[in-house]
């Protein structure tokens, strides 16, 4: 017994030697949501196992509009972490990323992270900044596959389908046709954001026109579309009661437990809905949110947010080996094991394992026929009005109508324009 | 005590523990459900007490932050009000017994620090030049700056009140002008004294925004942001959540039990000196 | 006698400097960023046009207004209901000592515990509030989600959440007030309500004075409690200058948020200044 005392502290010096002679600790700063915590812990540990020397100090910062700000700030000041994890798309823009962050184009394992990906954290220069974690999503409509089945429904490919479906659904069910909450502002936007592939269906230059100030949305019949079909389902009735009240979580357990059929979303929320309700997860599904034509159905894809390396890191060539890791199949597998597998990775080589969800099963299938998905408007244009969801909560609590809203949204867009300083502004 | 007193003293009562004492059992029980029962946010009685567990885990979370937490918030909260107290009284003393042309402009200085939110990121570049950026002592600093104002507005309506021929009195027998007010003046102060006390220490040991921004780093965390580990944009443990709410509402709490009794001495004080 | 002598300007210095260096200097820097285009990275200057785009944004009106609904909203209430308070936690009520507490208690909580409480106390079905009605057969409103209600229903917390502030400034102040004041009027006949109005209310006006500056100033800036119950919402409903403001700069429109702060202050102070220049007017040293 002594004797095991004894080794224990030979061993715990011979460790803290080792530390104290070259070990590097590499500060990383992420959202507080748990699937990053839960993930950036996996990969952390997974990559300090391969080399003992280096070691990290995980900081949390809230997520949204706050999180931003504080990334911003710290970026300006110059005190950001050695890496942190920011969203790709049009919310990176606002980061100066050519000022302020350290390019990744010379990974060893560069060439393993898709272009769908880097395109959209690259600068005009053709830098890029950020190496994916997580998977990429899909925006539409979970439904619960339960009351379809009791009600003998199919999944629509049009829009009217769909309303047809929740006709059906408000008449012949005690199920809410569709769960919408206010209280998570941010949860309103997605039947608006989800419809950009049929947008781009339309008009295959929407993006380029709309960042040109050629295009907007009040006059654009197919963007102004995405307003009015949250009117439409606003005006029938449809949603939950109190959603104005409910939370995101609340949505999620709607649609899960079948209090609600349908709940518009992004399918980054399938662990969620495993650590909510672990018993209904195989109940739910998922469908791209319909256009006017069944010929013309595809998915809006979301890019997942990334790590970035900021250019005033003292620490620059170990941040950079932590980030060649995290492009590797061995780190898509630790992400698989910490938080499941939930669409397809963005990392060559990565595979899903064969008992993936029902929701992410019924994803997979728009990525891999030619055509079927679109990524959505904030990947393709650097602008996003910051008002959009507290419009769409006014369009949908039956406060403003479709056409008001886009046109204040247009406003807003102007607005952020004129603040990144885009030529035709 | 009258019938009358006691009769009002129980209606009193009955409407105080209503209004200001139910929103905290709705916290207290939901702390002790576990994580299902707690999304369902009821008034309802939890099916299995699981304060022990809950408490556990909200202290266990990321290595023990909470207790560092409580360090760091009393540290700051300390240092910072024993400056402020000090500097406070000293300023609101000599602007209000000093009538000159300059104090509408002093005065109007002090309101502005009420009216104008603060600027954060000069303030950043500023804190970096002075080496006092991520640290507890800038911190404190920041926070009896911020605080300033609010407590020179309180301790100058005070000592209005408080009649000048005590400090003339001690003029006259030959007493500095520091002893005259550390020795004369703030002693009366105490029951404003400790009004400041309470209120600036609440507000710093509950501040959120301030060290999210001027004190970044693991190892600075304070109380209010150990909220953030059980709250996010994308989904709550809120049973979690509201044990921490529970938890760092503690020390306030004994705080104010302390004080209490300073008031009602501070008041019994000037009743005498009355 | 000279003041200068008794009363040295040094006694300013110590806080002063503190103050002056840390909230002044930035203040000012401020001012200098409002005139720009600022991404935080780069400054180009602009002039006016910041507060030219300011006033013109679509919600200021209801913002405007809103501020100034809940400020004045609060800050009587606060007092009104704080002095009466004290008045009665003074009055050698059974218990007196407890309330006092528990009513100082809610001060103790921070805004963000007390917002996301409240949030689903305030729940239209679920919510303890609207149970609690029901027990008295009424049927509780949609508090926080309907937008011709949600800012009183944000005051109201407000208002639960600051009044023992309110309260125990007035203890204190009342605590100054001598006892002769009030045993000579009692044996001159005086009713209750008479000493209250001649004796206890003008006596207490140092109270008042700062329980009305602070909590209007405050309440003119609230932002904290609307950010964590109604975010603005639902909509722009609840929308306060600060939580434009607020939004502003989170969306990154820096130069733009710095001059609706420089606007927000314009207002307080358009409507304290006065305020204050009147309180002090009337203030007699004794």
């Amino acid at each position: 017994m002594k004797n095991r005392a004894n080794k224990l502290i030979i061993s715990t010096f011979v460790v803290l030697g080792a530390s104290i002679s070259n070990a590097t600790e590499l500060s990383i700063l992420v959202d507080n949501s748990p699937d990053t915590v839960a993930l950036t812990q996996a990969l952390t540990s997974a990559y300090s196992k391969l080399n003992p020397d280096i070691t990290f100090e995980i900081e949390l910062r809230p997520g949204g509009g706050e999180g931003d700000n504080i990334v911003k700030t710290r970026l300006a000041t110059g005190e950001m972490a050695d890496v942190f994890l920011y969203n790709s798309g049009s919310l990176l823009q606002a980061l100066r990323p050519s000022r302020t962050l350290e390019p990744i184009n010379d990974l060893a394992n560069f060439s393993n992270i898709l272009s769908s990906f880097t395109s959209t954290v690259s600068d005009d220069k053709g830098n890029v900044y950020a190496v994916p974690i997580q998977t990429a999503m899909g925006g539409g409509i979970f439904y619960n596959k339960r009351v379809y089945e009791e009600l003998g429904l199919k999944v629509p490919k049009t829009w009217q389908e769909f309303m047809e479906n929740c006709a059906i659904i408000a008449e012949k069910s005690k199920s809410a046709p569709i769960a919408q909450t206010y209280r998570d502002t941010w949860t309103s936007q997605l039947l608006v954001l989800s419809d950009f592939f049929n947008v781009q269906a339309e008009k295959p230059n929407f993006a380029t026109d709309y960042t040109n100030n050629k295009a907007n949305f009040a006059t654009t019949p197919a963007a102004l579309r995405g307003f009015e079909k949250l009117q439409q389902v606003s005006e029938a009735g449809y949603f939950n009661d109190y959603y104005g009240a409910a939370t995101y979580n609340d949505g999620l357990n709607m649609v899960a437990t079948g209090k609600a059929a349908h709940y518009p979303m992004l399918t980054f929320a399938i662990p969620s809905i495993k650590l909510n309700t672990p018993d209904y997860i195989e109940d739910v599904g998922f469908f791209a949110q319909p256009g006017d034509d069944a010929d013309k159905n595809g998915l809006t894809v979301w890019m997942p947010a990334g790590y970035y390396i900021p250019k005033e890191s003292d620490q620059k060539e170990e941040a950079k080996a932590f980030l060649n890791y995290i492009a590797t199949v061995d780190a898509c597998d630790a992400i698989t094991k910490a938080i499941g597998a939930n669409g397809p990775y963005l990392i060559k080589g990565c595979t899903l394992p064969d008992n993936v969800y029902p929701a992410v099963k019924d994803m997979l299938p728009y990525f891999q026929e030619e055509g079927r998905t679109a990524p959505a408007l904030e990947f393709l244009s650097p602008i996003k009005g910051p008002m959009l969801e507290q419009l769409t909560v006014e369009v949908g609590s039956g406060i403003r109508n479709a056409q008001s809203a886009a046109e204040l949204y247009d406003q807003d867009v102007a607005k952020q324009a004129r603040q990144l300083n885009l030529p035709n502004w | 005590m009258k019938r009358q007193q006691i009769i009002n003293g129980v209606i009193a009562l009955v409407i105080g523990v209503l209004i200001f004492v139910t929103p905290f059992i709705f916290i207290g029980l939901t702390a002790v459900k576990s994580a299902a029962e707690a999304s369902q946010l009821g008034l309802s009685w939890p099916s299995e007490w699981l304060f022990w567990d809950n408490l556990v885990a909200v202290i266990q979370a990321r290595n023990y932050m909470l207790l560092l937490a409580y360090f760091n918030s009393t540290v700051i909260t300390v240092g910072a009000i024993s400056l402020l107290v000090i500097s406070a009284a000293m300023i609101g003393y000599v602007i209000q017994r000093r009538p000159s042309k300059w104090n509408g402009f002093i005065y109007a200085l002090i309101l502005a620090g009420l009216m104008i939110p603060p600027a954060v990121v000069p303030t950043i570049w500023l804190l970096k030049e002075l080496h006092l950026f991520k640290t507890l002592h800038g911190m404190i600093l920041i926070q009896v700056a911020y605080g300033l104002s609010f407590s020179v507005l309180l301790f100058r309506s005070f000592i209005a009140s408080i009649p000048r021929d005590l400090d003339e009195a001690a003029i006259i027998d030959g007493a500095k002008p520091w002893q005259v007010f550390f020795k004369v003046i703030l002693p009366l102060l105490k029951p404003v004294t400790v009004t400041v006390i309470l209120v600036q220490s609440v507000t710093i040991f509950n501040d959120f925004t301030n060290p999210l921004y001027y004190l970044p780093g693991k190892d600075n965390v304070t109380v209010q942001l150990t909220l953030y580990n059980f709250q996010s944009q994308f989904s709550s443990q809120m049973n979690l959540l509201f044990m921490n709410i529970l938890l760092v509402t503690i020390p306030p709490l004994i705080m104010f039990i302390f004080f209490n009794k300073q008031i009602v001495k501070g008041m019994t004080a000037g009743a005498v000196k009355g | 006698m000279k003041s200068s002598r008794s009363y040295p300007y040094w006694f300013i210095l110590p806080g002063g400097l503190v103050y002056l260096v840390l909230f002044l200097v930035p203040t000012v820097a401020a001012f200098w960023f409002s005139l720009t285009h600022w991404d935080l990275f780069e400054t180009r200057f602009i002039g006016l046009e910041n507060y030219y785009q300011f006033l013109r944004e679509p919600f200021l009106i209801t913002g405007v207004v809103n501020t100034v609904i809940f400020g004045v909203l609060t800050s009587i209430a606060k007092s009104v209901l704080g002095l009466l308070l004290a008045v009665l936690l003074t009055s050698g009520l059974l218990g007196q000592s407890f309330l006092r507490t528990l009513i100082f208690f809610p001060v103790l909580v921070s805004t963000i515990g007390v917002g996301i409480a409240f949030a689903e106390i305030m729940h239209p079905a679920r919510g303890m509030l609207n149970i609690g009605l029901s027990y008295f057969g009424i049927q509780g409103p949609a508090w926080l989600i309907d937008p011709n209600l949600a800012l009183f229903s944000v005051a109201l917390v407000d208002i639960w959440k600051g009044v023992g502030l309110a309260t125990l400034i007035y203890i204190a102040g009342l605590a100054t007030i001598s006892s002769d004041y009030y045993e000579a009027a009692r044996i001159d006949g005086a009713t209750k309500l008479q000493m209250f109005f001649r004796i206890t209310v003008p006596l207490v006006r140092p109270a008042t004075v700062t329980v009305v500056t602070l909590s209007l100033i405050g309440g003119l800036r609230s932002f904290d409690i609307i950010w964590a119950m109604t975010k603005g919402g639902p909509g722009f409903s609840s929308d306060v200058l600060a939580s434009v403001i607020y939004k502003q700069y989170q969306a990154g429109f820096y130069g733009l948020s710095t001059a609706g702060n420089i606007i927000l202050f314009a207002l307080v102070a358009f409507i304290v200044i006065p305020l204050t220049y009147w309180f002090n007017r009337r203030e007699v040293d004794l």
